[in-house]
């Protein structure tokens, strides 16, 4: 039986394995969003729980700046896809290159704030209840930047040895919904630690 | 034998310089290989050896409850046993088995030449093994500085504060960690690569609504190992934190909590279950319609009972934790969910009896396990059933009528089922078929062995006996009946041993099985045994659920009735 004598209807074509990497890459999210969901369970129901060691309230300020860096750097990375959509590399390279310095001022944003919690008040992770959480659920958020980071790293490595075409558009698209999760898991993380159970 | 071997002849036959090769040579194949079914074979075969050493170790344990009053063992030993034998049994046996069915199969049944990322697969399988070797190093490293431990000996669901630095002193604790941690990111990985080649690689035709029910099994187990392993491995990093950097999650004197753990464990522990029998249920449902010789009885029903199932398993899991003391209110969500789960599993028993009545039932091995496993399936579901009311768990919950009933559920229906995957699916694995008279030695020994452990073990959980005890006094009447769970375990050892025998003896003497041993419907069978590299020549298209019945019948194909 030739299977070319079957014809099959537009309808029932399967999904194109181009879109695999789009697929792994939500599957991925889903996962990550179920360890944080549990970071953030803990952090929640620890939340005041702490017996001694300052409060949240007494230590922690809003970290306005650097969240609205980290934020902006999901724009940047829009930027840098349309442009490598577009085939324009050198634009692609320089919003690529913003992004990582948003994303780099944000790393020493927190590392800043850490060095103050450590060496002004004392907080550690092994300090209290609320050092542990925080620096957990804090820190978890951080690793997921750095790894960012270091993955559009080696991408702006690549753009400027001129390695990076339109053709890899897509997987570019794919590391860029990486960092758009890591992004707006700090929408979360900063919900929960500087405003809800502060 | 059949006309289906009429229809495609094996199209390739490696040369002969080729299958000479050093060995060696063929080793490094096998470890540096990304292809599917190198990968689903060592992932079952790496899951069967750790069933052994599991096997083995739980045989240590009857023999040392066997009689009252018995020192075959010494106490530590005990709770190192019965910890490994979970962890083992879960983690580094069932799963990989699960997943390696999954892995060999999935691109066959849908028509795709391998998983959607290969590289990842490899990476994946080679996780789960080091996690493996990564715990049953713990019998060599586990002594740590301080000269106690050995292995882990806290328990499979490892309850805090037994995993604090003061309860568990040396690494054997930190090798069960870290080794779960690692097989975890490896489940996560093939998890995500089930989904992405379900959505995305199925050959032309192959609708969601076409594929076959393994294959949807697999889809609903790999969405619930993303969703309830992650859990786990936040967990685990928790405790890492608190074991080697001082932190407090699971310290009670610095406010933490212990039951968090509880519920943490759980929330993972629970919809394991399922990740376990989800596909034992998928391979049921690809046995039970090939020797009724009827295609499955409802098709769209037992999808929507598979999601339900998946849905319903992720809001059980508290009612592992009735006897810790909930509020009422808790209580009666978590009593109602476990009830509530029984039904979409019984409209999967309704569905699997009704593909068998009225059918031409041939009582082949895969069969006989098949029909073991739904009778199992039931009463274990009952027994589950009764558990899941609260006052009746409070009674007996940690006792031996727990411990009876899933095993019910893991051996009686999850190995079951394997057995039965293995007897239906090695023709297509090795080319040769497995010994019928060997096979049935093995169903019936296993069969006799398993309802005399598991029925009889109900009874002591129900006269007080409490799990994890390692000996007990005379004249608690619970004597006899730990000897007839002990004895069974001889049987069912016996069985074990003559498949060992008939797996290695049919690899060289089998029958020769041809592309289609059975007369069945699903695209793997249509391919060469065992399959080449690149699995189909040329893409199949296909226009119904079961396209191999289209090819041997152009006269009266499924499609027309779609």
């Amino acid at each position: 039986m030739a299977a070319s004598t079957l014809t099959v209807p537009q309808a029932e074509m399967p999904m194109s394995p181009h879109l695999r990497g789009r697929v792994g890459m939500w599957c991925m999210i889903a996962a990550e969003s179920a360890i944080f969901t549990i970071f953030v369970v803990a952090y929640l129901y620890y939340a005041g729980k702490s017996i001694s060691g300052p409060t949240p309230r007494e230590v922690l300020e809003v970290p306005i700046f650097i969240s609205i860096c980290l934020f902006s750097s999901s724009f940047t990375i829009v930027m840098g896809e349309r442009a490598i959509d577009r085939g324009n590399t050198k634009l692609f390279a320089m919003w690529l290159f913003g992004t990582i310095f948003l994303g780099a001022i944000f790393v020493a944003g927190s590392l800043r704030e850490w060095h103050r919690l450590i060496y002004e008040h004392g907080v550690t992770i092994s300090s209290s209840l609320f050092g542990t959480t925080f620096y957990s659920l804090v820190g978890l958020h951080l690793s997921h930047v750095i790894v960012g980071l270091t993955m559009l790293s080696i991408v702006l490595i690549f753009a400027l040895l001129g390695k990076v075409k339109q053709e890899h558009a897509e997987r570019l698209g794919v590391l860029a919904l990486y960092w758009h999760f890591v992004d707006t898991v700090w929408v979360v993380v900063l919900s929960v630690v500087y405003f809800i159970a502060r | 034998m059949l006309d289906a071997d009429s229809l495609s002849k094996p199209m390739f036959e490696p040369p002969a310089e080729v299958q000479a090769r050093p060995w060696l040579d063929r080793v490094h194949e096998w470890i540096v290989t990304v292809d599917h079914k190198k990968l689903g074979l060592m992932y079952v075969c790496y899951g069967l050896l750790f069933l052994v050493v599991g096997g083995v170790e739980a045989t240590a344990m009857r023999i040392q409850l066997a009689l009252p009053n018995n020192h075959f063992v010494s106490p530590q030993t005990f709770n190192q046993l019965f910890t490994m034998h979970g962890t083992t049994m879960i983690f580094f046996s069932a799963m990989p088995i699960v997943f390696g069915i999954a892995v060999y199969l999935i691109p066959l049944m849908i028509g795709a030449r391998d998983m959607a990322f290969p590289r990842l697969n490899a990476w994946g399988f080679w996780m789960s093994a080091l996690g493996g070797i990564i715990l049953y190093f713990s019998w060599i490293g586990g002594n740590g500085l301080y000269g106690a431990g050995g292995a882990p000996d806290v328990g499979w669901f490892a309850y805090a504060p037994l995993t604090s630095p003061a309860f568990s002193v040396g690494h054997a604790t930190d090798y069960w960690i870290i080794g779960i941690f690692v097989s975890g990111f490896g489940s996560i990985a093939t998890a995500i690569n089930i989904i992405t080649t379900i959505l995305c690689l199925r050959c032309p035709g192959m609708t969601l609504r076409r594929i076959p029910m393994l294959a949807w099994l697999n889809l609903v187990m790999a969405v619930q190992v993303i969703l309830a392993v992650s859990p786990l491995t936040a967990a685990q990093i928790m405790l890492l934190i608190d074991r080697y950097l001082g932190g407090h999650f699971f310290d009670t004197q610095a406010g933490g909590s212990a039951v968090l753990w509880m519920h943490f464990f759980w929330i993972f522990g629970h919809p394991e279950v399922y990740v376990l029998v989800l596909p034992a249920f998928g391979i049921l449902s690809e046995v039970i319609p090939v020797f009724s010789r009827k295609p499955i009885f409802g098709y769209s029903i037992m999808v929507a009972a598979t999601l339900a199932i998946g849905f319903i398993s992720m809001s059980v899991w508290a009612h592992h934790m009735f006897t810790v003391g909930m509020t009422s209110y808790a209580n009666a969500f978590f009593v109602a969910s476990t009830a509530a789960i029984a039904v979409p599993t019984g409209i999967k028993i309704f569905n699997w009896l009704g593909t068998m009545w009225g059918g031409k039932l041939i009582f082949k091995v895969p069969m006989l396990f098949s029909v073991g496993a739904v009778c199992q399936m039931l009463i274990a579901g009952l027994t589950g059933i009764m558990l899941s009311a609260a006052p009746f768990d409070w009674q007996l919950g940690n006792s031996y009528f727990v411990v009876a009933h899933f095993h019910y559920v893991i051996l009686g229906v999850i190995v079951f089922a394997v057995f039965a995957a293995i007897y239906y699916w090695y023709p297509k694995v090795t080319g040769r078929m497995l010994s019928e008279t060997l096979g049935r030695w093995h169903f019936w020994l296993f069969l006799i062995g398993f309802h005399f452990t598991f029925d009889f073990m109900h009874i002591p959980g129900l006269l007080g006996m409490p799990r994890r005890i390692y000996t007990y006094d005379t004249g608690r009447g619970w004597d006899i009946w730990n000897f007839i769970v002990t004895v069974g375990v001889l049987f069912q050892a016996l069985a074990i041993l003559v498949w060992v025998v008939n797996v290695f003896r049919s690899y060289f003497k089998g029958e020769v099985a041809g592309n289609d041993p059975w007369n069945a419907w699903t695209l793997e069978w249509s391919t060469t045994s065992p399959p080449p590299d690149y699995n189909f020549a040329t893409i199949p298209v296909v226009r119904s659920a079961r396209p191999l019945w289209d090819r041997k019948h152009p006269e009266d194909p499924d499609w027309k009735y779609e």
